[in-house]
């Protein structure tokens, strides 16, 4: 405990009180220093920093900094799907049921939930662990979803966001001290929520490699090394899946999927499936298959008896609605006890943001066949994928035109995470500098062309390899500009450092 | 000493609850959060009673527990919904029935939405710039960035919270205090120091109780928060300038950081009363104080005017933190991406109401609260702020040994009874903590006056017939 002296004591007229300040960088949460979010670091400050100065007329040799570092589609220009906007207007200001604005199934759909709404109002508190007739509409999408297999809505708890659900599980695992204390099995490469709320909560980061040389999949033979060293120093709980990947957009294979739940069930894993990217499949041959399907699919052996959360939202996909933090989490075979705690973990934020849900309603309960905006739903939802889907195929065909960066194919999510090879000078000028080399060439980057990408070093890469990651979600016509301008940056910093 | 919530029962009950009383015809219970309402144990003997089909003289349960406006029937305020509906879908500025104002206000928010959709990630920097003003105006002293967030209180006690046995940062809690503060706490692995408000005294503060709490906390904590609400939750009392001052000069000598949660600031119904923040006392105190002391300022959404507690919004002023910490707090921050656009929206528009002369201000009107009179065989500590009413009970003495033959607290028979009888569900004191031996009981008064009075007719009926069950 820090103790500083007090050296006066305050009078009325004269002395100042020297006051040490109560929050300090020694006296803050250690955790929370620890944390680190890449996605939102160093390399983004500078990007806003940069759009100030443009802003204020400053010369620089681009007229727009491109923000490729988030998976912020609405913020890149992809267009909302018109009938989920429909649903949420008038969910917002209901009097808009009485006019002809809008279409019958949207009103249905808004009448409906509005009903289950204190006060008929989005506004009012909802229970904590979600509007009971989204939970129901969630569960039977996923029912629907996965060929049959009951789902129970009381297993479905509603959140702000995925992220929101995957911390609130993560504060359920970790406890313990010393060798004792929770271990966490993360990929790498990793989506960084995961290491920043390991690091908040004081877990330990138990780290698996996916096999670049093979498109990222995922060994069971890795999983199993990592947890063998991992038991010597902590105790390994929990396994994360990210499937789709990010940032490397790997699909898992059914075979897969079913080794890891065979893998966790041997060891007795806790897993947390990240499936946010359900929708976003575009590679021939690949396929979403849901963890919890292919558990069901496995038998009573492993769906009576292997703990799984599966995780989703509206955020990503073809809706891309991040700023309405929808979401929520699916609990398999958990224990009823534990179930309980996690209701009342829930309940201390009251509830997740109501439009939130709403719109997690209406993106689970869609327009059907013969519905009046099914054919504007339809079209708009598939364009959307449809565009990605040759985005990423651009991206990864134009990136490894260039000598010194291979791209694996993005198969699904909206990121590519390519390799590059960096001149030894380059690497020793940015380890002087006190950076990682893939964030020296970052930097470099954004200084130059404007381009704002995230650094490998960011997500986790094996040691000596460096990546970066940017997303696929700028239009295509920027796209093109901007996978040119990247080669030619690539090209010209390899020759300046060689 | 306020008591941990009992948990045993509650998830397991709680859907089955629900369920059985949405099938009850006639019966209608309206949607509300699944928390630590004192209401649950009194709920669960409903839920028994009325699965056995007892007929019961009402036909609605009035639930006057939350302090949310719009369930309670309040109407959501036309210029907050219009302009989220159009930001929502811009199609919408074409409609010849939606004011000028509102289809400006909602222009300018989606202009500055990258891509001109509310879809997109958080941090709207014209809301942030919206919320500064609004603090220099109430407040005339110089704003410091303010940081909003769905749980802002949440996010800076776990900038500071840490640390086990006498290392446990403790937190100076008022009580009565609502629940859900030290559930939070205990979630962060805080320690709770309680300081009684003094009853008698209109629930003021008395700084030798936080000086006496302060004093035995530091042999089994570290204490450095002090936490306070004003409007009180869930007593109403309202600060005077002086009491304030009072704390912050405690708070410079005790080096305690100061939270400040002052989010009912706009329902003062006193005649005369006036809030005044805590910022602007401190900077009102001269720079020995305004240059030194560490204040949170908590504000939201959820309450006041709007009562929009459904979109989860706030905002948390950080004054004078130390340079040290800044790039960390920043950090910490983009890292919560937790607010709902829409609630930036909603909070945007708090800060900035429409104005005399604009189209929708006579339409953007303030909520009325209305009093409460205190029945015989309670006592009532009238506040002058915020949305709850807290009368303490003075139950009979034959009323006590009753509930201590049933093996329950006096108050929370009462409570049950209430809703038995009468179909009435509020929060029991037991929850907010209270002094051994008084018991309370909270009522939300914002609500419309109907309801309100039909609250207060079922309550009076049934408080009479109690008082003569156990004279």
């Amino acid at each position: 405990q820090q103790c500083q002296p007090a050296l006066w004591k305050m009078t009325e007229n004269c002395f100042m009180h020297h006051r040490t300040k109560v929050l300090t960088i020694d006296t803050m949460n250690p955790n929370v220093k620890k944390v680190e979010y890449a996605v939102r670091g160093p390399i983004v400050q500078r990007a806003v920093q940069i759009e100030k100065e443009l802003k204020a007329g400053a010369k620089k040799p681009f007229s727009e900094v491109i923000r490729a570092n988030i998976g912020d589609a609405h913020a890149m220009g992809q267009r909302p799907i018109t009938f989920f906007r429909q649903v949420l207007a008038l969910c917002s200001y209901p009097e808009l049921l009485e006019g002809n604005e809008f279409p019958e199934d949207a009103k249905e759909r808004a009448r409906r939930i509005l009903q289950a709404c204190g006060g008929g109002s989005i506004g009012a508190y909802s229970a904590s662990q979600g509007i009971e007739c989204v939970r129901q509409d969630v569960a039977r999408y996923i029912q629907e979803r996965d060929g049959g297999i009951p789902c129970n809505p009381d297993n479905i708890y509603l959140s702000t966001g995925a992220s929101d659900a995957i911390v609130t599980i993560l504060k359920l695992l970790v406890c313990g001290e010393g060798r004792n204390r929770t271990g966490v099995m993360i990929p790498i490469p990793q989506y960084p929520l995961y290491s920043a709320a390991l690091a908040d909560l004081g877990a330990v980061q138990i780290e698996y490699y996916l096999d670049e040389e093979n498109c990222w999949s995922l060994d069971v033979s890795e999983l199993r090394r990592a947890l063998v060293a991992a038991q010597q120093h902590c105790s390994p709980r929990a396994l994360c899946i990210i499937n789709p990947g990010n940032p490397t957009g790997q699909v898992q294979s059914r075979q897969c999927i079913e080794d890891v739940i065979r893998f966790a069930a041997e060891e007795h894993l806790f897993l947390m499936a990240d499936e946010v990217y359900q929708d976003n499949v575009y590679a021939e041959g690949c396929e979403f298959h849901s963890f919890k399907k292919v558990l069901f699919e496995m038998g009573p052996e492993y769906s009576d008896t292997v703990e799984l959360v599966s995780f989703h939202s509206t955020s990503k996909c073809y809706m891309g609605e991040c700023g309405f933090r929808g979401g929520y989490m699916e609990v398999i075979n958990m224990d009823p006890d534990v179930k309980v705690q996690l209701t009342k973990l829930v309940s201390v934020r009251l509830c997740p943001p109501v439009p939130g849900q709403a719109l997690l309603d209406v993106v689970v309960n869609p327009p059907r066949p013969g519905e009046p905006s099914f054919n504007t739903y339809i079209k708009e939802r598939t364009s959307t994928l449809q565009v990605l889907a040759e985005k990423a195929w651009l991206t990864e065909e134009v990136f490894n035109t260039v000598p010194g960066i291979t791209c694996n194919p993005v198969q699904g999510a909206m990121y590519s995470f390519p390799r590059i090879s960096l001149p030894e000078r380059a690497i020793q000028q940015a380890k002087e500098k006190g950076q990682a080399p893939d964030m020296f060439y970052c930097m470099k980057l954004l200084e130059e062309t404007g381009i704002c990408l995230v650094p490998g070093s960011g997500f986790g890469q094996r040691e000596g390899t460096y990546h970066f990651r940017m997303t696929i979600l700028p239009p295509t016509d920027k796209l093109k500009i901007v996978l040119e301008k990247v080669k030619q940056f690539h090209q010209s910093f390899t020759q300046q450092y060689s | 000493m306020a008591t941990a919530c009992c948990w045993d029962c509650r998830g397991l009950l709680l859907s089955s609850y629900r369920a059985v009383l949405r099938s009850k015809e006639g019966c209608s219970l309206s949607n509300h959060p699944v928390v630590d309402a004192a209401g649950v144990e009194v709920v669960i003997l409903f839920l028994f009673s009325h699965t056995q089909g007892v007929k019961k003289p009402y036909k609605e349960v009035i639930d006057i527990c939350w302090g949310d406006a719009h369930s309670g029937g309040t109407k959501p305020l036309t210029f907050v919904r219009q302009v989220i509906a159009v930001c929502i879908y811009p199609e919408l500025l074409q409609e010849t029935t939606i004011a000028p104002d509102v289809k400006e206000r909602a222009r300018r928010l989606l202009r500055e939405c990258p891509g001109g959709s509310v879809g997109k990630y958080c941090g709207i920097p014209f809301v942030q710039d919206g919320v500064c003003e609004f603090i220099s105006k109430r407040d005339g002293g110089v704003p410091i960035s303010p940081l909003h967030t769905g749980s802002p209180v949440q996010f800076v006690l776990k900038l500071l919270v840490h640390g086990k046995g006498l290392a446990q940062t403790g937190v100076l809690t008022p009580i009565p205090c609502y629940p859900t503060f030290v559930m939070g706490l205990t979630e962060l692995g805080a320690a709770m120091v309680p300081y009684y408000l003094c009853e008698d005294d209109g629930w003021c503060l008395h700084v030798e109780e936080l000086r006496r709490a302060l004093a035995t906390s530091r042999s089994h904590c570290n204490p450095r928060i002090l936490y306070v609400i004003n409007p009180g939750n869930p007593t109403g009392h309202v600060q005077s300038r002086e009491s304030i001052e009072e704390v912050i000069r405690f708070a410079a000598e005790e080096e305690l950081f100061i939270f400040a949660d002052e989010v009912y600031q706009d329902m003062m119904y006193a005649e005369g009363s006036q809030f005044v923040s805590y910022k602007k006392v401190l900077f009102e105190m001269g720079p020995q104080y305004s240059n030194t002391v560490e204040l949170a300022s908590f504000h939201s959404v959820s309450k006041g005017i709007m009562g929009e507690c459904g979109l989860r919004c706030g905002y948390v002023e950080l004054v004078n933190l130390d340079p040290s910490v800044k790039q960390s707090v920043t950090s910490a921050f983009n890292t919560e991406r937790n607010t709902a656009v829409i609630g930036q929206i909603a909070l945007n528009i708090m800060v900035d109401p429409p104005k005399p002369g604009d189209p929708s201000y006579p339409t953007f009107s303030q909520v009325s609260l209305h009093t409460v009179e205190a029945l015989p065989g309670t006592s009532f500590q009238a506040g002058s702020g915020g949305i709850y009413a807290y009368l303490r009970l003075d139950l009979p003495q034959k009323a006590l040994l009753q509930a201590k033959e049933e093996g329950t607290d006096p108050d929370l028979m009462y409570c049950s009874r209430l809703l038995e009888e009468e179909g009435v569900c509020l929060v029991v004191g037991k929850e907010h903590g209270q002094q051994e031996g008084t018991y309370h009981i909270r009522i939300c008064i914002g609500t419309t006056s109907t309801r309100l009075k039909e609250v207060l007719r079922r309550l009076k009926s049934f408080h009479l017939r109690f008082l003569n069950e156990f004279s």
